[in-house]
């Protein structure tokens, strides 16, 4: 087979589609909340906009208790670029900064600021960029940043720092990724039929912002409506450098990697990113969100949220701000059916439990799903692992999930990192079919984190001996500096009795020799 | 005020998979040939299924209770009957009753709860039982009866009963009369005496391929294999490799001397093959995880099978060839590992 080089096959991404190993076909569930158009939520009384949007770290407040703020404002920065910043959802009073549930996966309750509105909902003045199509790619790059934009797919990564790493590696195409392959959640659909012009504008903006030459905008291949009105907006836009391609629904064919896969055929390298392959892949609403803070000059403060699931009277989709109650926005869908059970945010596969409906909308929030009893999986016990495979068939990963289960379990570290731990993407397909209804995601999860906390350990441990192997050496040094500046000092005291003694002393053997001879 | 909820770890979906599903699967599967092993051989595979069953599960409970684990969570896995029903179609209809309880005993309380219960067993809880009773009570081994169509007296289910319990031939019958050899032994006596196998095969117990009726219960055992895989319990991995190697093994030797190598397809059709292929070495616990470790466990039972038919000391070697591939499982499978995403 001829040989062809990575990144130029990258080039060619869309043209063919290929398939990605395992994966479940799920029920969509989607329709369910895609019949009615997108409703903004109203003002509430109180916004509690958490501190910690995601995994890294903590943004610092900016405001004091008392402030009054317009929307829009900066009210907390993060110095780490592991973190984003966050914005006033609307004009009116901080009131406090305090722990309140925070929708953090931990569960636990974190730092918001909570803002009582003014009902003015009155912006700040707006700074957009004018003529972007003619500015300069760093201050794109820089608008995205004080913006605080993340990806809006779920994972919620800083936008700033992926298209940073991305100016730096040569990017070519840029993929918008609109294939949101868990079951219910139908936002970025809603999002593609009801703003198609914003994506391709936001998708214009980011190919100049790291100098791509070309978008491929992928969409589930059951998305009726979707593709006409994206197609139509590429041709209002008069760009010929976008195509929008149809990839088959399949669970997590939205993942990164697997979207790669299925556009280019190719498998990002463990360890690497699709930028080593000169793609940068976007979620669709980060697409928007990056064309509003653009071109408006408005960061990232609402996204549109799925309502949805069989515990919720009227599934739709909703344009929340960041900070809103959930149940702000579940009472906008005819509030909890009475056996709701389980209250989720994101999708059936990979979202969180919510301890409450008090917690507030992230920027992760694609997806407020409530589930009734029969709708979601039992307590069951666990059986040992009967080495089915059926795990191995369907991960994504192409990993052994039982091995890794049990070498886990085990402790064995090496092992665990031998088979591939560090490549799980956590999306919950071997868990899914387990027949022994181990839970395998939960295993991994932690396996992770362990590995995390005894990587970070050897680190230190390592930086440790280095930091005492340095110091003994600088000892050393001084001490035989010291030693040697003290025989040095001495010599030059005692140094003229020395030379006399030597004389003397030879003198003296020669004086005996003389007298032996003789 | 806010309403709270119980919290619980992704994935929520519910998913319907659970061992005992599993195994009743496997158990459907084995339904189209047991009811062909009755059509021609008469009741006492019944009976031998009622039996093991009965002992098995007895077993499995007594051996729950004394390991302290949750009685009713594993006696509701079917494993223990699957492993009774895979028993009780090697071992001869009129096989008497201590057959039963000594193949159960070492299948159910040494090979699967020794070696620490359902999921830890190194070999196939069936086949250890197989074995040891194939190796301590040969005698009782050979009580083989001939199909129906050409056997000189039908059996009542009373006289099934009568023999399985009391270990003696029905009042008026001797042992010579109502049993027959099997047709792999007949290959096995006819060549040892110098017999040609073309001869051999002219008498009544063959059939078109294999043996009279045994080569129509391997049909159907391997339709239910087939289902298996549509079901997508098993992967065809194990089954292709396993009567793949057979085939080529078995051509090659038929061609170079068909005088004393049955045809290929007389291998397939005769004996546990079939049953091998599709039920026994397909037993995820005790064989390979990988793909390429199934393709080279199948192979491998394939090959020690055809040798011990040919050279060994007993006619067929499926049972045998499981468990030395059962040890080989673990090695293989750390050599095998599939390539990971991306490496």
């Amino acid at each position: 087979m001829m040989h062809i080089d990575p990144r130029e096959q990258a080039r060619r991404a869309g043209e063919q589609l290929h398939h990605f190993h395992g994966g479940l076909r799920l029920r969509h569930n989607k329709k369910i909340s895609c019949e009615i158009p997108v409703e903004k939520v109203p003002l509430a009384t109180r916004y509690y906009v958490p501190l910690l949007q995601q995994a890294g770290q903590e943004a610092e407040p900016t405001v004091i208790e008392g402030q009054k703020v317009l929307k829009g404002d900066l009210l907390g920065y993060c110095r780490q670029t592991g973190g984003d910043s966050v914005h006033a959802p609307t004009s009116g009073t901080v009131t406090a900064i305090s722990n309140h549930p925070n929708s953090h996966p931990s569960g636990r309750d974190g730092r918001c600021i909570v803002i009582r509105p003014d009902g003015l909902d009155q912006w700040m003045t707006l700074d957009p960029i004018e003529n972007w199509e003619r500015a300069d790619a760093i201050l794109l790059r820089q608008k995205i940043r004080s913006s605080g934009i993340v990806g809006l797919g779920g994972a919620v990564f800083p936008t700033a720092v992926k298209v940073d790493e991305a100016s730096s590696k040569e990017i070519h195409t840029l993929i918008l990724n609109g294939s949101e392959c868990e079951p219910y959640i139908s936002c970025d659909e809603m999002l593609m039929r009801e703003q198609p012009d914003s994506i391709i504008l936001g998708a214009r903006i980011l190919q100049r912002a790291v100098g791509a030459t070309r978008t491929v905008i992928a969409i589930e291949d059951q998305m009726g409506a979707v593709n006409t009105a994206l197609t139509g907006a590429v041709k209002r836009s008069g760009t010929h450098d976008i195509d929008v391609v149809k990839v088959t629904t399949i669970y997590p064919e939205g993942g990164e990697k697997q979207l790669v896969k299925v556009l280019t055929g190719l498998e990002v390298p463990s360890g690497c990113r699709p930028t080593d392959l000169g793609l940068l892949c976007q979620n669709v609403a980060t697409a928007t969100a990056v064309a509003r803070a653009v071109t408006e000059g408005k960061p990232l403060i609402e996204r549109i949220v799925t309502v949805t699931g069989s515990g919720v009277r009227k599934p739709r989709n909703l344009l929340a701000q960041i900070g809103t109650p959930v149940s702000n926005l579940v009472d906008q869908c005819g509030g909890f059916s009475p056996d709701a059970a389980r209250l989720i945010l994101g999708g059936p596969m990979m979202g969180y439990a919510l301890a409450s409906d008090a917690n507030p909308v992230i920027k992760a929030a694609n997806c407020i799903l409530a589930l009734t009893a029969e709708d979601v999986r039992p307590e069951q016990p666990e059986m040992p692992c009967i080495r089915c495979g059926e795990c191995s068939r369907v991960c994504p990963s192409m990993l052994m999930p039982q091995e890794l289960n049990w070498s886990i379990r085990n402790g064995l570290w090496d092992e665990t990192s031998d088979l591939g731990l560090s490549d799980c993407i956590e999306c919950g397909c071997c868990d899914f079919v387990c027949p022994s209804h181990i839970p395998l995601t939960e295993w991994f999860r932690f396996g992770k984190s362990e590995t995390r906390l005894r990587d970070n350990e050897k680190r230190q441990a390592e930086a440790a001996r280095q930091r005492f192997e340095a110091r003994e050496a600088r000892l050393a040094v001084l001490k035989q500096e010291r030693k040697r500046r003290i025989s040095e000092k001495k010599r030059a005291m005692t140094g003229k009795d020395d030379k006399q003694k030597e004389i003397a002393d030879a003198i003296e053997r020669v004086r005996s020799r003389q007298d032996g001879d003789s | 005020m806010s309403r709270s909820f119980e919290t619980g770890a992704a994935p929520h979906f519910p998913s319907h998979s659970t061992v005992s599903r599993v195994m009743l699967q496997v158990i459907y599967a084995l339904v189209p040939a047991i009811t062909a092993h009755v059509w021609f051989f008469g009741p006492g595979l019944l009976v031998q299924i009622i039996l093991a069953g009965g002992l098995a599960v007895g077993f499995e409970a007594v051996m729950l209770k004394i390991r302290r684990k949750p009685l009713w969570l594993f006696l509701g896995d079917f494993s223990a009957v699957v492993t009774a029903i895979l028993f009780a179609l090697c071992i001869p209809p009129l096989a008497p009753w201590w057959i039963a309880l000594t193949g159960m005993f070492f299948a159910i309380v040494v090979a699967k709860h020794l070696y620490g219960g359902l999921g830890h067993n190194l070999f196939n809880p069936a086949m250890v039982g197989y074995v040891v009773v194939l190796i301590s009570f040969p005698q009782a081994m050979t009580a083989w009866l001939p199909p129906l169509t050409i056997a000189p007296s039908g059996l009542s289910l009373l006289d099934v009963l009568m023999t399985v319990l009391s270990g003696q031939p029905p009042p008026g019958l001797t042992w010579d009369v109502i049993t027959e050899a099997t047709p792999l032994d007949v290959i096995r006596t006819s060549v040892a005496s110098g017999k040609m196998i073309s001869e051999a095969r002219q008498l009544p117990v063959f059939g078109d391929f294999g043996g009279l009726g045994w080569e129509w219960i391997a049909n159907w055992y391997a339709l239910g294999g087939l289902w298996l895989l549509w079901r997508r319990i098993i992967t065809w991995h194990i089954p292709a490799a396993m009567i793949g190697s057979v085939v080529f093994l078995g051509l090659a030797s038929y061609l170079v001397d068909p005088g004393s190598n049955p045809s290929p397809l007389q291998h397939v059709f005769s004996g546990a093959l079939i049953i091998g292929a599709f039920f026994i070495a397909t037993d995820p616990v005790s064989g390979c995880a990988s793909n390429r470790g199934r393709l080279l466990f199948g192979a491998g039972v394939g090959v020690i099978t055809l040798v011990i038919r040919r050279w060994g000391g007993y006619p067929d070697g499926v049972a045998f060839a499981v468990l030395l591939m059962n040890m080989a499982a673990p090695l293989i499978d750390r050599y095998t590992r599939p390539r990971i995403f991306g490496q």
